[in-house]
């Protein structure tokens, strides 16, 4: 029973039946439907993938109260992690200027901030995510933050484990946090400059040695090499 | 629950004042210890500066960064499948566990579901990935209470599991093994009989060590309400696998709300310890060991037939979108944040590894304890470098 049986000429087709809007999760409707009144005017916009996640995205004055929120009304004492996002694509393009790479039309280099689930406005966006243990929901937490060098509530008051996520969101992303109790980098040196995360921080090894392009595909089990042609390394 | 945990700190804290007040009577001494950052038994290089007053840390500051690669980072430019390298190395004892997490991650963004065979052999080397990671735990975690005889069977029996790992993958501890759509290769011939001698193996090292460890006057002494972290402090420094579940909160991802492996069609069972302290740690981390044995069990005996691998474009571009995935790994949970543009690269990844928020608790359950408490609470805490400095 150890040999493998499989037939690997065999590739099982995907069902490529749509899933129709059907699926209703009430559990994470009501949820978002608790929060919106909750926050009032201080609630933006929600995103619901059913059955599997949900989003919500608040201002950025009501960041710290959300977590209050989340934690005494909604049960969210687990805390899962707190980091941010820059939207701004960065200005090294895709940093693959690989010839393999451009063959390719269809991907365009962005240079337009494009936010994603639940929207966004600004170029820098917390993201956060706590989670109930009882329920087994989790929600992600966005908010936009103005600014080049933004400046946020805490949410270690609430969720003391966001303490050494919020130093490596300030030394990586240029963010910092009102009432933070220790303030200081957390990988980084003292004096180490510039925030390594932001899209607009150069990967120093690719500008020391290009990138080779994609050299090595590797055969999906059941393909013959004869197809490697395709990707133009074929030695 | 909770109150009885904090009861239990509340006494602690109460032995601990009137030691104090002796301390103050003896005329103790303020000085600074350096934990670290080198040494053999930290798993990676982590410094901890614990401020003393006579034998009694007044804080504890842990330094990290001494191995912070900048994995974040470095996703940005590397294609969805060379993710994978980079993510084994995070936590390095049990590195196929690393990868199922973004695999589903990237799966559920390109609505591709792997064919039942692969989540099955995924299912059966995250497991195995656990074994091998834990029986470390659990024979490093009396060497550093100073009895070294089970970190030696430790090492021993941990090289049978890697055995078996290595001869499906190829890789001891570097698996690279985990596809979107499905694994790379099948079961090499025999291996399912060879696996089923290891776990023998690995039962009777459990015994092994509740005779020789859990069974050990000393290690209960040195263990034993020692380090109680009570479950709402624990659920909100984010606290999770082990960890939480030996402050009595039975909460196991693999039962609940898992993605993308099989754990719920095997039959097994969550073990939590109503203690919170650093032998309840241990404790339930070896039941663990045993209840992964038997899952991989139940896996050799129930594997189907069928394909190893979805069909999935040659050269692979996910779809906009944003997915987080997370798994009950041999450290706790771990997730992957994904954001994605369509492109050959993620645009970014966000890594929730366990010991980082694991080890964030050590300001907070640190202080007050006695300096030869502090390793054997870090010890039970297990943490992995790689697993805090990503």
């Amino acid at each position: 029973m150890s040999s493998p049986d499989t037939n690997a000429e065999e590739i099982v087709e995907e069902s490529t039946e749509p899933q129709e809007e059907l699926i209703v999760d009430d559990k994470r409707e009501a949820f978002v439907d608790s929060i919106t009144q909750d926050l009032g005017s201080s609630f933006i916009d929600s995103h619901i993938d059913p059955e599997i996640d949900v989003w919500i995205r608040v201002t950025q004055e009501a960041w710290s109260e959300t977590a209050k929120i989340l934690f005494e009304k909604h049960g969210m004492n687990f805390f899962n992690f707190l980091s941010a996002i820059d939207w701004k694509p960065s200005p090294f393009g895709r940093e693959m200027d690989a010839a393999i790479d451009n063959l390719d039309d269809e991907v365009t280099v962005e240079t337009e901030m494009e936010w994603g689930v639940a929207g966004g406005e600004k170029r820098f966006q917390m993201l956060a995510r706590v989670h109930n243990p009882a329920t087994d929901m989790g929600v992600n937490v966005k908010a936009d933050l103005e600014g080049d060098f933004p400046e946020v509530d805490t949410w270690t008051l609430v969720y003391p484990g966001a303490n050494w996520h919020e130093r490596e969101v300030m030394e990586m992303f240029g963010i910092s946090f009102k009432n933070h109790p220790n303030m200081v980098n957390l990988y980084l040196p003292t004096e180490f400059e510039g925030h390594p995360l932001r899209k607009d921080f150069p990967l120093l090894s690719r500008r020391a040695k290009p990138w080779p392009g994609i050299v090595d595909v590797e055969l999906m089990p059941g393909e013959s090499d004869d197809e490697t042609e395709e990707s133009g390394e074929e030695t | 629950m909770n109150t009885e945990a904090s009861a239990q700190q509340l006494s602690y804290i109460e032995n601990q004042a009137s030691d104090a007040r002796v301390n103050i009577e003896l005329e103790t001494e303020g000085m600074t210890l350096n934990l670290g950052p080198q040494h053999p038994a930290t798993h990676g290089t982590l410094r901890i500066i614990v401020r003393l007053d006579g034998e009694q840390v007044v804080s504890a500051e842990p330094v990290m960064g001494y191995m912070h690669r900048g994995y974040e980072k470095l996703t940005e430019v590397r294609t969805y499948p060379q993710v994978t390298t980079l993510v084994n190395r995070i936590d390095w004892l049990g590195s196929f566990a690393n990868e199922v997490p973004f695999i589903l991650a990237a799966e559920r963004l390109m609505e591709v579901e792997a064919p039942a065979r692969a989540q099955w052999i995924r299912t059966a080397l995250f497991e195995l990935s656990r074994i091998a990671n834990v029986v470390l735990f659990l024979g490093d975690m009396a060497v550093q209470l100073g009895a070294t005889t089970p970190v030696f069977y430790a090492f021993r029996d941990r090289e049978f599991v890697l055995n078996q790992i290595e001869s499906v993958t190829g890789g001891r501890f570097h698996p690279n093994f985990d596809r979107i759509g499905g694994v790379k290769d099948d079961l090499p011939k025999g291996w399912i009989q060879e696996t089923k001698d290891v776990l023998v193996r690995i039962n009777s090292f459990c015994e092994e060590m509740e005779d020789l460890v859990v069974g050990n006057e000393i290690f209960q002494t040195r263990t034993r309400g020692i380090g109680i972290i009570p479950a709402d402090t624990g659920l909100a420094y984010g606290l999770s696998g082990a960890n939480i579940r030996s402050s009595g909160v039975d909460w196991d991802l693999r039962r609940d709300g898992g993605v993308g492996l099989i754990h719920d069609q095997l039959d097994w069972k969550v073990w939590t310890h109503p203690d919170g302290d650093s032998f309840a740690r241990y404790w339930v981390r070896l039941q663990e060991v045993r209840e992964s044995c038997k899952m991989v069990g139940q896996i050799l005996d129930g594997i189907p037939s069928g394909p190893i691998m979805a069909k999935v474009p040659r050269i692979i571009k996910v779809p906009p979108g944003e997915a987080y995935v997370e798994t009950e790994n041999p450290l706790g949970i771990m997730g992957y944040y994904i954001i994605s543009k369509g492109d050959l690269v993620p645009y970014r990844v966000k890594i929730r590894s366990a010991s980082f928020n694991n080890v964030s608790i050590t300001p907070w359950v640190l202080k007050g304890v006695y300096v030869p408490d502090v390793i054997s609470i870090l010890a039970s805490l297990y943490f992995i470098l790689g697993d805090i400095d990503r």
